[in-house]
């Protein structure tokens, strides 16, 4: 699996491009089970890059922890969804020193939701490095009851907290770390698109 | 003052209104018969004794009841008002700009009294009468920022300036026209203004950048930009577009005068003294179409300009819908004689 | 551009080189107040020259009763610090714009970090004062070549935060030593000789600091060269350069307004497009990014001069 190639979109969207190794400057990585082959990628460009690091794992795969372990990390950490991963995050960046590069790899809503807890934190958006593996599934608001909808693949799709049927839009919210979804219907009630796979 | 505060809704039983007074000194925003997308600034404040522009921030018969109204709007979501941590300096600058510009220019509505950082402020319109200590937030009811806009009518952001760029920091939003502040607070002038179709290909918001982040101390401008809405309604927030978007759909030949208005915004901008950020308020000015046609001059150029208007803006504006019936119930106002330059009544 | 006219009310001399002015409103009314880093355009009538300097204000930004500036003497420069140091006196009346900031805080910043060499130090008074007041973490770093000459010894108050380095002396600055191991959301602001600004960026990057962290303010005022002459498109009108005058200066002279904000080459505001050039622009400004400067398209005309047979501006 490669990096994936978006098509091209406003302003507000997030681009992702291929990590690049920053020498034996400390680290943290954040990578879901797609990510962490993008880490193996960059390890393999420059093992320097791992001297310093602290990773942490979201749901990896069975052989994933070993794998990222071989890469000879300062430490691996493995947590089983994205609530656990942010506290994890936050621990490792409350203690970091200015230089500390975040890596983020994988999935949208990892990148958007850990940037997001980053940026809270006070590193700048230029330390944050993300490139995009796996599913293309976004992280969306609900602009009516701004509740989150994880892992949505269709547009328009259902809000999983107050159930309107919502359009995909590509405005993205660095802050919040999500995609914003509109009403599909509010002008004429019950008149609702077909359903279509959102695109990269 | 010569006017009144009406009593008013703008929602529910929508019970809003312009006396012929208001009507009369309406900031109606085309200055020809057609309407091109242009950055059409001025220097404020400034303009006729009696205009919106006179004064830094205008008081008029809808203020008491604009301010209940984004009252409820804040009781229902408070999320319309919020600020990043480090803009409480921008929210105290202003607030003095607020309160020193009200009080120098309706001196019968508002008074200031500071003794260094102790301030008194006294609103007659709304009851209020506050001592406070100038920069200590503790003695406030709320943030800087929240406290004032809750007294001063029209939408309020605050920019940031670094990296070249203007952040939108903080903001009292409970009048936007399809914006959400809780989404897009924290974002860069270019991804806040990234949904508006075709302009950065326009190059329209790099130059306004530019502009804006020239805007000096001392030195403030302002604009008009306008769209339309069905019914008097001052949130036409995309949080609430489920509940107000049907209303759009019941506009018919025999209610379009009444039910439809065009919105007009005054928008201002000033850079504040010790945080320098940038103040961008944006006040709403409702009329509605037979109110207008009241002024012949008006009546007639409306029709024209919204009859000729590039479909993609009358898409974008949120009007295409009942364009037609709007310009077929505009023509009854036109009798092609030719208009007269600028903006005021004849 | 908005103007004031104030009185000077005060000279010192701090150094050698370097003065202190005063300036108050005639009749005692409040000045607007400006944040931490700002800086304010002096008129500087000779003649039927008017030369105009920006410099950083050092007074309390929240301080509405006057305005300061401390002017270091440049006598290779083109006669702007002169005269401030020789023709103006208390009483005297003098012309300044509005304040504007160029190198502002970043006030999201866990903590700031000021480095500053010379004369540099003037923008971090006023930002020392917002600091205080808004109980901000930071340390301030002042380097000077021997405390004669370091005249803002005597604007700094004395706190624990506040290090200075005298190089005679044999307290040399270590940047390696000041950027090392700060916490994250650290801000470095650098206001000092080109060589320090690019010291402190080189140090920072080395440290993988991320630029958006790193800040620094390198206006200065324009230096003096040889006359030239430039070619107006839209009129072909001529217009010279004497050697003690800017380009801008020499334009407005010739009334030809051009916009301009910190007239020492650092918010781009007076950017110019060049029609046609036939030479060589010698860019001084902070402005232009190196393939700007190569193409010799766009000149900054309140820093840059020219050298060669025919320059046209896009006027
Ligand atoms: S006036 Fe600022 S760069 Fe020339």
């Amino acid at each position: 699996m490669s990096m994936t190639e978006f098509s091209p979109s406003i302003e507000s969207r997030p681009t992702y491009a291929p990590l690049t190794s920053h020498g034996a400057a400390p680290a943290i990585m954040v990578a879901d089970a797609a990510g962490a082959a993008a880490l193996a990628d960059l390890a393999a460009s420059d093992s320097s890059v791992m001297d310093k690091a602290h990773v942490v794992l979201v749901a990896p795969t069975a052989e994933g922890p070993s794998q990222i372990q071989s890469l000879r990390p300062l430490a691996v950490h493995v947590t089983p969804d994205l609530d656990a991963a942010g506290p994890m995050l936050k621990q490792l960046l409350g203690t970091a020193r200015m230089g500390t590069q975040l890596f983020l790899a994988g999935s949208e809503g990892l990148m958007g939701h850990m940037s997001a807890l980053a940026t809270a934190e006070g590193l700048p958006l230029d330390a944050i490095q993300m490139e995009h593996r796996g599913t293309i599934a976004r992280r969306m608001q609900c602009v009516h009851c701004k509740g989150i909808t994880d892992n949505v693949t269709t547009d328009p799709f259902t809000c999983s907290h107050c159930g309107l049927t919502l359009f995909v839009r590509d405005h993205f919210s660095r802050r919040l770390g999500a995609f914003q979804g509109v009403c599909v219907d509010a002008e004429t009630p019950g008149v609702v698109p077909d359903s279509v796979e959102i695109r990269p | 003052m010569t006017f009144q505060f009406n009593e008013e809704t703008f929602r529910g039983d929508y019970t809003y209104f312009n006396s012929p007074a208001a009507v009369q000194r309406f900031p109606f925003p085309f200055d020809q018969d057609s309407y091109m997308y242009s950055v059409n600034i001025e220097r404020h404040p400034g303009g006729p004794k009696g205009s919106p522009f006179e004064f830094a921030f205008d008081v008029d018969e809808h203020y008491v009841s604009e301010m209940k109204d984004r009252e409820i709007t804040l009781a229902e979501d408070p999320m319309r008002c919020q600020s990043l941590p480090h803009m409480e300096l921008a929210g105290w600058d202003l607030l003095e700009l607020i309160m020193v510009s009200k009080a120098r220019d309706y001196p019968d509505l508002f008074t200031l009294t500071r003794d260094g950082n102790q301030w008194h402020w006294i609103n007659k319109p709304l009851g209020i009468d506050k001592k406070f200590t100038f920069l200590d937030p503790t003695t406030l009811p709320c943030g800087p920022m929240e406290y004032i806009t809750r007294q001063a009518q029209g939408d309020f952001a605050l920019l940031h300036e670094r990296e070249g760029n203007l952040w939108l920091d903080a903001g009292m939003i409970t009048s936007q026209a399809d914006w959400s502040l809780d989404f897009d607070v924290g974002m860069n002038f270019f991804e806040w203004h990234a949904p508006v179709p075709k302009a950065r290909k326009m190059g329209v918001f790099d130059k306004a950048l530019k502009f804006l982040l020239a805007v000096d101390q001392e030195q403030s401008y302002r604009r008009l930009n306008w769209t339309m809405t069905v019914n008097p309604r001052l949130d036409t927030s995309p949080e609430n577009y489920h509940k107000w978007g049907p209303e759009k759909r019941t506009i018919t030949p025999e209610n379009v005068g009444a039910k439809q208005f065009l919105r007009v915004e005054l928008q201002t901008f000033w850079r504040l003294p010790r945080s320098n950020a940038l103040a961008f308020p944006i006040r709403c000015y409702l009329c509605s179409l037979q109110d207008l046609a009241t002024v012949p001059k008006w009546g007639r150029r409306l029709h024209r300009v919204l009859r000729d208007i590039d479909p993609d803006l009358a898409d974008y504006k949120g009007f295409a819908v009942n364009q037609e019936t709007i310009v077929s119930y505009l023509s009854q106002f036109d009798d092609g004689a030719p208009t007269s330059a600028g903006i005021f009544p004849d | 551009m908005n103007k004031l006219t104030l009185e000077v009310t005060e000279t010192q001399q701090l150094s050698p080189l370097v003065k202190r002015f005063r300036f108050e409103h005639p009749d005692g009314s409040a000045l607007p107040l400006f944040s931490g880093g700002a800086h304010i355009t002096v008129e500087m009538p000779e003649g039927e020259l008017i030369r105009r300097n920006s410099y950083s204000l050092v007074s309390d930004p929240y301080d509405g009763s006057g305005y300061e500036i401390a002017v270091r003497r440049e006598d290779t420069g083109r006669g702007g610090s002169r005269y401030m140091h020789e023709k103006v006196s208390e009483g005297d009346l003098i012309t300044v714009s509005a304040p504007k900031n160029l190198f502002q805080l970043d006030l999201r910043a866990k903590k700031h970090i000021l480095i500053a060499g010379g004369i540099g130090i003037t923008p971090f008074l006023s930002q020392l004062r917002q600091l205080d007041l808004a109980q901000a973490p930071f340390e301030l770093h002042y380097a000077a070549r021997s405390r004669k000459e370091a005249a803002g010894l005597a604007m700094l108050p004395e706190a624990a935060h506040i290090h200075i380095h005298i190089s005679e002396e044999g307290k040399r600055m270590d940047l390696g030593e000041i950027l090392d191991g700060q916490p994250l959301g650290t801000h470095v602001y650098t206001c000092g000789p080109d060589g320090l600004i690019k010291a402190v960026a080189d140090q920072a990057a080395r440290l993988n600091w991320p630029t958006s962290s790193v800040h620094s303010e390198a206006f200065t005022a324009p230096p003096p060269g040889e006359p030239f002459e430039v070619t107006i498109a839209s009129t072909g009108q001529k217009v010279r350069v004497k050697a003690d005058q800017s380009l801008l200066e020499a334009l407005e002279a010739a009334g030809i307004e051009i916009d301009y904000s910190c007239r020492g080459g650092a918010c781009g505001r007076c950017e110019t497009s060049v029609t046609s050039c036939e030479g060589r622009i010698l860019h001084h400004d902070h402005w232009l990014s190196d393939d700007e400067r190569a193409e010799q398209t766009k000149i900054m005309p309140c820093m840059s001069r020219f050298k060669g047979t025919r320059l046209e501006l896009d006027l």
